[in-house]
This record gives C-alpha cells, structure tokens and sequence, in this order.
C-alpha cells in the first residue's frame, strides 16, 4: 500500500545446489530489532551479524535479511510526515510489524524478532554515552545536555511504544532481551539458524574484558620453515614463554583464563606462566595433511599443483587428509562462543588459528583471513569498544622467524618454482 | 643464513619452570610436564572446564508434565558429553518407603503422615546427591521431583548453598489436556504404582492425584525468583523463560532443552556399503564401494523408498564410501565433516597386522583403554564425541533422518542413544549393511536391526582374550576429571561396573603380550 522498506538494509547470499554442508534452513531469514532507543539494537544487530557472517562464511549459502528499524533523528517531527515511519518503533508497532510480516510472506521469508527491552537506568546512560553521544546530532553538545535531552527523547518513544505481546504475539518467532541478559523470553524458534541465534543472544555479554591473543613461542620446526608438526620451543621461544609471563603479570588481569591448544609449544608457553590452564583440542593448528612437516620448498617439488591451488583461494583450500581455513573456522566455533561467554582470556595458539580468531572479532572476510598477520612474540590486545573491538599489539622483543607467506603474484598451476616460492620467509 | 642455535636442554641453565619440559603420556597423547623431584604441580586441564562446582538441576511442575523424560533425556546427553551426571528421582525413593501404592489419597495435602514421608524421601535423596558429588566425582546431579512449593525448593537452596552447589531450576508449565493425557498414557500407567491397575481407573486415579499437587503449586514467580537460575519450558518447548544463566554448563543445558522436542520421529543409522579398504582388513582411508557395497546401496535405496518416511533428511559424510552410498538412495543429502571416520593417524589404511608389527605398543594400549586412546597424529573415541556434538544437537532438532556413516561414528552416535557407557561404547556392534532405526519411545529408544541382505566382511573387532589370566601392566590412568559413564541407575549405589573398573584377568592387553595373541580377535580379510 505505497510504503517502502527503504529503510532496510540487507545482506542475501544465494543458496548453494547441492549442500557440502549442513543447511541451517531452507528459506531466507529477517531479523527484525525491536525495541527503544539506546537498548542495543545496534550493538547486538553488528555483533550477531558478524557472528553469522564468520559462520555463514563458513555455510556458503545462508539468506539472511536484516532489518535496521532506524528511528527518527528528530522526534518533534509528526510521525505521518516520515518516510521512514514505516519501521519506526514508537508508533502503532503492531500495525508496523504486521507490515513486515506479510512483506515476508509474500517473499516466503521467515522471520525473527530480537528485542532488547532495558530499564535499568545506569545501563541506559551507559549506551547513550558510549554510542549516542558521539552521533553527529550531538556535535557541539555539552555531555550532560546531550544525555538530557537524549532521554527526552526516549521518553517520546515510550509513550508509543508496544512491546512483543505474550498473548497477541504468540504465534510469532521472537527473543526478549531483558536487561542486557539477565532474562531472556525465546517464542516458537522455528529452525536451526534461529536455534544458533539464540543461543549466541544468550552467551554474549557486555562486561569490560580484555582477549589476549598470542601463538606459542617460536618452535624448533618454525627455525627450519616446516610446517605443522608437534616440536618443542626453540631456545627463543622459550625466552618468548618468559616474557609473557612477566607481560602477563605487569598487566595485571583480574580472574584471567588461560588457554592452550593440546600440542606441545603451546603448553611449553603456557607452562612458563605457571597459572593453570586449560588445553582445547579445536585450538590445534591447522592439520597440513600429507604436506605436515614440509617446508614449501618441499611442498613445492612434491606438490606443486596443490602448491598453486592453495594460493589461488586460501580460504576454502584443503591439504590432502588434511584441512582448510574453512574447516578450521568451524571447529573453532566452539571456542569463539566460549570466548563470548568469558571474561578475561588469554589464549595461546598457532597462526592459522589465531587468524580466525582474529577475523571474527575484527570482521575480516574469508579473502583476508588467511593473510592476517599474525607474527611470533606478539601479543594481540582485543577489548570490546562501542560496536567494535579495539587492537593493541605488544611485540615482546624477542627475536623470531617470520612465518608470513603473502598471496605470491603467480598463482597459475603452470608456474615455475622461482615463482612459487618467491614470498616465502627466510629459514634454516 | 642464519646460525643454527641448538636446543639442547642444559638443565642448570634454564629457569626452573622450563627445566622439567614435557611429555606426552603414552595413552590419549596428552603433554603434560614432567614430574620434577620437587613434584611440580600438574598445572593443565586436558580438556575445558565446564563449571568449577557441583550442579543441582531442579526439576518444577506437576505430575505428568515431562520432568522424568527431560531428566533422564538431559542425563544421557550430559553424561555423553562427558559430564558425570546422575537422577534421582524422589518418587523412586517413596516406593521404596512405602511397600504399596494404593491410592491419589497419599498425594492429598493433608494427609501428614504421608507428608512426612514424601519429606524425608526427599532429604534421602539430597543426602544421596551430596554423596555423589563427594564420593562418586559427579559433576551434575538432576533432582526429579515435583519441588512445587516455595517451601521445598528453600530447602534445596539452603541445602546446596550449604555445600557449595550451583542451583538451576527447569520448570515444565504445561495446561494442554491432550498433551498431559499422551503422558499419562505413555509413561504413568506402566508404572510400578499402576502395575494390576484397570487402565480407566488407573487414569482417573492419577489426574485426582495432579488435583491434590495443584492446591499447592506455586509456579517460579519472575519477581519474587528473580535472583535464581532457571529455565520456564512452556506446552513441549513452543516458549522459553530463562534467567539468569550463570555458567557454561547452565548456557549448554538451556541450549540443549531448547532443542529437543516431542514429535514421534524415526533415526536410521547405518555405515557405508563394503568399501574396497574394507575387502582388504584396512582401517580408515578414503576408498570407494566395492561391488558388494553398491548392492547395499541399491538395497538401502529400495528399503528407504518402501518405508515411505515423510520428510527425510539424509546426512553423509565428506568421504567417498558414504557419498557413493548415498547417491544410490537418490535424495539430495548432506554432507558433514563431523561424520568423517575416526582418523587413525599413522595407522592410516594400515590392517591389524600390520599396526601390530609396526607398532606393537600403541596397539595395546588401545586395547587397554580404547575410549581414549588417541592414534599418534590421529583421533580417539574420546574426540570423536566432541565433534559429534554439533550432529546429535542437529538429529535432536530433526524429525526423520537417515545418518549414513562409519563404524566409529556410529558407535559414538548409538551409545548416546541407547545410553551407553565409555567403556561399552567401542565395542558396540554396527555391522556392514546393516540399517538402525531408533525410536522414541516412552523414557528411551527402540531399537530394530534390520539386515539388508547383502553379505559384507565383518570389521568388528572384540577385546582380545586369552585362556590364561594375566594381568594389565599398567594401572588405570587417573584423570582430572571422572570419565564419562552411561547415567547410573537411579536410586542403586554405584558399583564397579559403573565406576569403569572391570577385571582385566582374562584379557591380555599387555604391552609385552605376543603377536598372536594381539591379532587373535582381529576379523578375517583378505
């Protein structure tokens, strides 16, 4: 009837014939946010979005349709005079909704609705100072006049406002976030993606918190450019597993968690801390196949063609009997949703491991995963900020070889050796 | 070029911590430091840290609302994932107070003297419960009652606040009559407390017994609650309240009951056709169906077709002898890398014999504990459960599916449904060419084996014997945390047997025994 979804903003990705993968469903999903201003819709909506994507990319082959429900930017404006009224929360929602919801029916969508409901003062004050304030309404606005007249606001919306209704909204599929996660209401999940979706709603949360990441000190393997394999620590590495330590110590981290993969120099690492940790097999490195213990030179004369297709597409490449950055990704989904339900965490890993970690709480695509660098005796710095995540790195000084292969220029299967191995760093 | 700087381990030199370097005990290939003569301290967990004290799951609501199958449901699945987990359902505990059932008269709120009793049922099973978690290394203790009323349930949190106990509540809030009506029919008129009963009067009696339970229910109030853990489960599953998750393993259980459900279904299981590796004794590899394996794929596709299943879901591996089986059904399937066969390491497409030859050792300890003796460079028992997670958490959200697979897998796969201990779960039979299918029915699953027809070779190795006892040369490895057991009987003390202990005196699984007698059960081939 003449209204528009303008206000939409969706990512699709077509569906793949036959499936090398579990489907999660089979029609495309929109996520609808509900809910009043400074609630977290949009903290929630970038962070699922990036969990989905990370797995989606994964998945090769999910429909999920987001809706952003923007508000007014100026609520002295007459609602009926808005283009963008449409998905505005404050007015009629019901109606509103009922809008979206034959939109999806004719389109044969599914959908899903996420809303954030908060009255915890301090909560909402914290969210508009963190977010809002830095929003361009606010420019020239002293602080307390920007939260003051930013709560007005909300007030405006309230009086329109309608919650997700028990009884008339039962046969909908919806969570209710109360309260930043102490309480959750979850209504007639419909299939698998929805299933994942909740409980990734369910096991985030928004206490301050530092992830380390850091790989295994430099290993005996690493000196000789061989891949894989389970060697100890170089006697650099294990000046590196000392400095941590005293990293460690002199950042002082409250209730720290510290975890290892099950191979060997990552636990030499996480020995030299002498706190207790736990080791996780899914924080293996990448399994090399039959090219484990190779050094690309060898690689390159005992598989050159495989050589060649790995650098054609990194991501999705896997080693004979062995895996791919794909594969990886998806074994460590349980990690990263511990990760989300942790505090502070200091995790100690391998290379291509760390880059998918790193991909997720950065947003990296699966083209720049498999290029993150990702150096020895460096300790990445994650800390949760407004709707990202900020980076600080700590190289340690101790030296170490560099395990950095960048995309070499080359990467036909009918290239010569000289060409293939041209990036790869300096070893014994 | 850079100078070599050899890594030589010059004990005076290094600082103390990095002295005692590592190894890696021989069974699961676990790095752990080296007890120093200063007995350092073992400082890691080999696995992930679920919770760090003893959890109670509380079970809310009245008689016929499910609390019994979500409680054994949810034991089974924790106690496959490896979490030490056990019932204790109060209404056992009272049957065995009261010799006979006679009447919903027990059940009426002022009847004292039953009251007292239903009381102390209930601080026998809490005292029970405490000796689990002291005694018997659980980790999670499901307590089945009906807990209705504020007062109990302030008498299971003043007893776990106690003892150091985490508390999380699962209510099952239920007013459907057919659904209750299905329940009563299911599972309550083949109760010990029905048994010569007339099914009519068996009916009646039990809903004037939910009556007397709804005097006093009181449900968990979202105000007056607002401080306990919990999980609220509305009509099977269609609405979720929870609040106040507090740890991993709390997040994983509101995950898991959040994706069971109810809906009569059917799971069949069954490995890829004969493959060509199979024909010669090999373990693992990726070869394709031999021409007795294409038969069985014919035959599973006309046996799939004529059980006339709606909606089935087919689900392979990434490997070529599942795919190729697959195809012959001619349904789209999909394919899990989860499925793929346990990897075997160095033992890769190697036979018995040869694994024997070469290396004499790894082959006994795997007999000595083949839950979790991990392949050098290869998988264990153990970590096949772990990435079979995600596909029991799938099958669980399914209705019809066809899980076409290994024999490690499927093993892994029907010990979770038939509840099977980490000691049987290696050596349960799943024979080539042969179709499972599971139902669920009443508390459990039933089972029908059903042969297609088509010879195979047999890959089922037992347990090798011998006819003198000997003894195990090396004792039981102790772990840091309990090793994962079927669910223990309910109300019966644990033994032995579920304390994973059996005698070893007729089973040579000693690293020095000879050849012949390691190769002794391994099946013939060619």
């Amino acid at each position: 009837s003449g209204q528009t979804l303008a206000d939409i903003k969706h990512t699709v990705f077509l569906t793949k014939e036959q499936a090398s993968r579990p489907q999660f469903t089979n029609s495309p999903t929109m996520i609808v946010m509900v809910g009043l201003p400074a609630r977290g819709k949009t903290y929630i909506s970038r962070k699922l979005t990036r969990y989905l994507n990370w797995i989606g990319v994964q998945t090769q082959g999910e429909c999920i349709l987001y809706i952003f429900i923007y508000l007014y930017r100026d609520y002295s404006k007459e609602p009926k005079d808005c283009v963008s009224a449409v998905f505005d929360a404050t007015n009629t929602t019901r109606e509103r909704r009922g809008v979206i919801i034959s939109f999806a029916k004719e389109k044969g969508y599914k959908v899903f609705f996420i809303e954030s409901i908060c009255d915890d003062p301090e909560i909402i004050e914290a969210n508009i100072m963190e977010v809002k304030l830095s929003s361009p309404d606010y420019e020239d606005c002293d602080k307390e006049e920007a939260l003051d007249d930013f709560v007005k606001r909300i007030e405006c919306y309230k009086t329109n406002y309608v919650s997700l209704d028990e009884e008339k909204d039962r046969h909908l599929s919806y969570i209710k976030i109360f309260n930043v996660g102490s309480r959750y209401l979850v209504n007639r999940v419909q299939d698998h993606i929805q299933s994942r979706i909740v409980y990734y709603l369910m096991n985030i949360h928004v206490t301050p918190r530092s992830i380390y990441l850091s790989r295994h000190g430099e290993s005996e393997l690493n000196l000789l450019g061989r891949i894989g394999g389970d060697s100890g620590l170089s006697t650099q590495g294990k000046k590196y597993a000392s400095a941590l330590a005293e990293f460690i110590r002199n950042q002082a981290i409250k209730d720290l968690k510290v975890w290892t993969s099950h191979m060997k120099r990552t636990i030499q690492t996480a020995e030299a801390l002498g706190v207790a940790y736990e080791q996780w097999k899914a924080l293996n490195e990448i399994d090399a196949g039959m090219c484990e213990e190779m050094t690309y030179e060898k690689i390159q004369e005992n598989y050159p063609e495989e050589f060649a297709m790995r650098d054609q597409d990194k991501y999705r490449y896997r080693y004979p009997k062995g895996e791919s950055y794909e594969d990886l990704v998806h074994r460590l989904e349980p990690v990263i949703m511990e990760l989300e339900r942790q505090e502070n965490v200091l995790v100690i890993c391998h290379q291509a491991v760390m880059r998918c970690l790193l991909a997720y709480f950065l947003d990296k695509s699966a083209d720049e995963l498999p290029y993150l660098k990702c150096p020895l005796h460096t300790v990445l710095k994650l800390t949760p900020v407004a709707y990202g995540c900020k980076v600080e790195s700590f190289y340690l000084n101790i030296k170490a070889v560099n395990t950095h292969r960048e995309r070499p220029a080359n990467v036909d299967v009918t290239r010569g050796p000289e060409e293939a191995l041209r990036t790869v760093p300096d070893h014994f | 070029m850079m100078d070599a700087d050899p890594d030589t381990d010059r004990f005076e030199e290094m600082p103390d911590h990095l002295q005692s370097g590592l190894t890696q005990n021989p069974l699961e290939k676990i790095w752990v430091p080296w007890m120093s003569s200063r007995l350092s301290r073992r400082r890691g967990s080999s696995v992930p840290q679920f919770t760090n004290s003893p959890t109670m799951i509380v079970m809310v609501g009245l008689p016929a609302r499910g609390k019994t199958y979500i409680s054994k449901k949810l034991t089974r699945y924790l106690n496959w994932i490896g979490v030490p987990t056990k019932v204790f359902n109060v209404g056992q505990y009272r049957r065995e107070a009261c010799q006979s059932y006679k009447n919903f008269e027990f059940f009426r709120p002022d009847n004292e003297e039953a009251m007292k009793i239903r009381k102390a049922c209930a601080l026998s099973a809490l005292k029970d419960v405490s000796i689990y978690f002291s005694q018997d290394h659980g980790q999670v203790a499901v307590f089945d009652a009906t807990n209705t009323t504020c007062e109990r349930r302030e008498v299971i949190l003043f007893f776990a606040k106690e003892n150091g106990y985490k508390v999380f509540f699962v209510e099952s809030i239920c007013d459907d009559p057919e659904i209750i009506a299905e329940n009563i029919k299911q599972v309550k008129l083949s109760s010990p407390d029905y048994l010569n009963c007339d099914k009519e009067e068996a009916v009646a009696d039990f809903l004037k017994r939910i009556e007397c339970y709804k005097v006093t229910y009181i449900p968990l109030d979202d105000d007056k609650d607002r401080n306990l853990s919990y999980i609220k489960i509305f009509n099977v599953g269609s609405r979720y309240l929870v609040n106040r998750v507090q740890d991993h393993i709390q997040s994983r259980i509101v995950y898991y009951l959040m994706n069971i459900h109810v809906t009569p279904r059917t799971i069949y299981l069954c490995r890829h056709g004969e493959s060509e590796l199979n024909l010669v004794g090999r373990i693992g590899g990726d070869s394709g169906l031999s021409p007795r394996g294409n038969k069985f794929a014919a035959a599973l596709g006309k046996y799939i077709r004529s059980q006339c299943i709606p909606d089935l879901r087919i689900w392979t591996s990434h490997m070529k002898r599942t795919i190729q089986t697959a195809e012959a059904v001619g349904v789209t399937y999909e394919q899990w890398k989860a499925l793929n066969e346990i990897d075997a390491g160095v033992c890769e497409e190697m036979t018995y014999e040869e694994i024997q030859e070469n290396f004499p050792e790894e082959f006994a300890l795997r007999d000595q504990d083949k839950y979790r003796y991990r392949y050098p460079k290869g998988e264990s028992y153990e970590d096949l459960v772990q990435r079979l997670e995600p596909v029991i958490m799938e099958l669980e959200r399914q209705e019809n599916v066809l899980v076409v697979c290994h024999q490690a897998v499927m093993r892994c796969l029907l010990a979770y449904f038939l509840d099977k201990s980490a000691g049987e779960l290696p050596y349960l039979k799943c024979p080539l060419h042969t179709v499972l299918k599971l139902t669920p029915v009443a508390y459990g699953c039933k089972v029908e084996s059903v042969f297609l027809n088509v010879e195979a070779v047999n890959t089922h190795r037992d347990r090798p014997v011998c006819d003198e006892p000997q003894c195990s040369q090396t004792p039981p490895l102790r772990h840091s945390r309990a090793q994962p057991m079927a669910s223990p009987a309910p109300t019966k003390a644990p033994c032995l047997e579920d304390l994973g202990l059996t005698e070893l005196s007729l089973e040579n699984v000693s690293v020095d025994r000879d050849a012949e007698d390691a190769l002794v059960t391994v099946p013939d081939h060619i």
